[in-house]
């Protein structure tokens, strides 16, 4: 237990310490308010502000699109089935397959969908895949949590006289704070993902001003960074790494304060 | 034992959990604006007939009724009937108090509400009466907006009767309402029961005979799925003509 609690702070220490001691050098106003200039990964001036609004923008837009998804599927198993009914089962072995997919395979499937519809690489492209991506995190999550509602709760709201629809919104207040968790994990996923965006958003230098036009993401911004000859570039790597891990960790402690604030009505 | 117009009116009634036959064969009438109990041993099926009485067991799967229920002399079971309208006129008390995840305010306008009322003062004239029903208005007037999650166990009971009195029930069902309340509680909610029956049919289930003896009219001895015997409170505990009911009520007739 001890041996397991070290290991985990330890890695934590670890890979957090590496990020920022390289990264926080490098790290500049510059950085996050500018985009990159033409020899941007040769050393060249400019930041990462397009790589930091895309993956807001592509983490932020599938996330409300996997939530205005998932909501009615989780609803639609939990209250409209039965209980083991043959459809919610099947459903709930398709998310679990689902949510052990890599996230290349979406990546691939997103690539091949787009151009099928003769789609090019952009930000819609990027939202599209990682919301693919990202639906069995939520649906899984919020399946999970509404199953732990007393089945008392749903018999106090139906012995009033309501409808299954109002129920479910009572029982959807109920685990506000469950869904909250899952819509925020849901968003650190997606806007850590790389392999699904790698083909679906495209790249580029600029901050994307429509869903056509592609956008770079922070962990790309990384990965060619890191990959550039220029030492100075390949710092800068970890200072945008260190800006996707103060994005992911102002993002759980956003959650924690919000659940808590949701739960106040809980039973 | 009959009633001339009872205002359930149970006709072999069979249930069943997969393929254990939970209730068997149940006939009983439960009498208009009296307070009928239902006492017998852990699992014999008490909940489980409370609950076909407002149609509690449609959502699960593995469960069957046959036969007929009848609530003012309409079976309740029928194809037509309407669920949602049979279940507002009965209000549910269960085992723990289940306050809605909102405030005491909310969860008293909730029923209201989803059966269409929309005017502010109207809600609040509601919400202030039913609480003042359940003794509960001078403990909560100054917190209305605060979750109902924060009341006490005893406070949040008479939350739920309140909250299912304001939908208008004819009857209101108990399954032990009691059971996790402090004595000054339980006493509370009983002296609600025997003040509400004069507006309300009662149905109380209670594996209390004190308590059965304290606030019911008539007393139903279930064992094992079947209704062994009923007759008024008094000749159910002190004199029960059934064996097995003898045996059950043996150490409450001294
Ligand atoms: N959801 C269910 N699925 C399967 N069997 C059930 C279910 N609910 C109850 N039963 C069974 O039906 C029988 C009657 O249960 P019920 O809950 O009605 O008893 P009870 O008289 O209310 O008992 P208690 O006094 O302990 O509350 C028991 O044998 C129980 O195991
Ligand atoms: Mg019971």
């Amino acid at each position: 237990m001890v041996f397991a609690t070290v290991i985990i702070v330890g890695s934590f220490f670890l890979i957090v310490g590496t990020i920022v001691s390289k990264g926080f050098p490098a790290l500049s106003w510059e950085m996050l308010s500018e985009i990159p200039s033409g020899d941007f990964y040769m050393g060249g001036e400019g930041g990462i502000l397009n790589s930091i609004l895309g993956s807001l923008y592509i983490a932020a837009g599938s996330s409300l699109l996997a939530l205005i998804i998932s909501v009615p599927i989780v609803i639609y198993i939990n209250m409209y089935l039965k209980k083991s009914s043959w459809m919610g089962n099947l459903t709930r072995l398709g998310y679990d397959v689902l949510f052990g997919m890599p996230s290349i395979v979406y990546g691939a499937f997103g690539f091949t969908l787009m151009i099928y519809l003769g789609m090019r690489a952009s930000l819609l492209g990027g939202i599209v895949t990682v919301t693919l991506l990202i639906i069995p995190i939520m649906v899984r999550t919020m399946d999970e949590v509404i199953r732990t509602v007393p089945k008392e709760l749903f018999d106090a709201s139906y012995s009033l006289g309501a409808t299954r629809l109002e129920t479910s919104r009572v029982v959807l207040k109920q685990v506000a704070p469950g869904i909250l968790t899952a819509v925020l994990l849901a968003f650190g996923r997606g806007i850590g993902d790389v392999a699904s965006v790698m083909f679906t958003a495209g790249f580029s230098n600029d901050i994307p001003k429509s869903l056509e036009d592609p956008a770079s993401t922070l962990p790309l911004a990384v990965f060619n960074q890191l990959s550039s000859p220029v030492e100075e570039v390949q710092s800068r790597a970890y200072a945008a790494a260190l800006v996707l891990t103060i994005v992911v960790l102002l993002i759980s402690i956003s959650a924690r304060v919000l659940s808590k604030r949701l739960s106040k009505n809980k039973i | 034992m009959t009633f001339e117009t009872p205002h359930i009116s149970v006709q072999n009634l069979n249930l069943y959990y997969g393929a254990n036959h939970a209730l068997k064969n149940i006939n009983i009438d439960i009498p208009n604006k009296k307070v009928t109990s239902f006492i017998g041993p852990s699992g014999c099926g008490k909940t489980t007939l409370l609950k076909t009485f407002n149609r509690l067991h449609d959502s699960s799967l593995e469960v069957r009724v046959e036969g007929k229920v009848l609530l003012d002399g309409e079976n309740i079971y029928d194809k037509n009937a309407e669920v949602t309208s049979i279940r507002k006129k009965m209000g549910l008390l269960s085992q723990r108090p289940f306050p809605l995840p909102m405030s005491i305010y909310d969860n008293i306008a909730y029923g209201p509400r989803i059966h269409g009322e929309r005017d502010r003062h109207k809600l609040d004239e509601i919400v202030e009466r039913h609480l003042k029903d359940v003794a509960l208005w001078p403990e909560v007037k100054d917190r209305l907006k605060s979750p109902a999650s924060r009341l006490s166990i005893g406070q949040q009971q008479r939350l739920c009767l309140a909250r299912g009195l304001a939908v208008n029930p004819e009857i209101i069902l108990g399954d032990e309402p009691t059971s996790a309340l402090d004595p000054k509680s339980t006493q509370k909610i009983e002296e609600l029961f025997i003040e509400l029956k004069e507006k309300y049919t009662i149905v109380l289930v209670t594996h209390i005979l004190r308590q059965a003896r304290r606030v019911s009219d008539y007393v139903a001895f279930i064992n094992n799925g079947e209704i062994i015997e009923f007759a008024p409170t008094e000749e159910l505990l002190l004199n029960p003509k059934q064996k097995l009911t003898q045996e059950y009520v043996k150490g409450f007739v001294s």
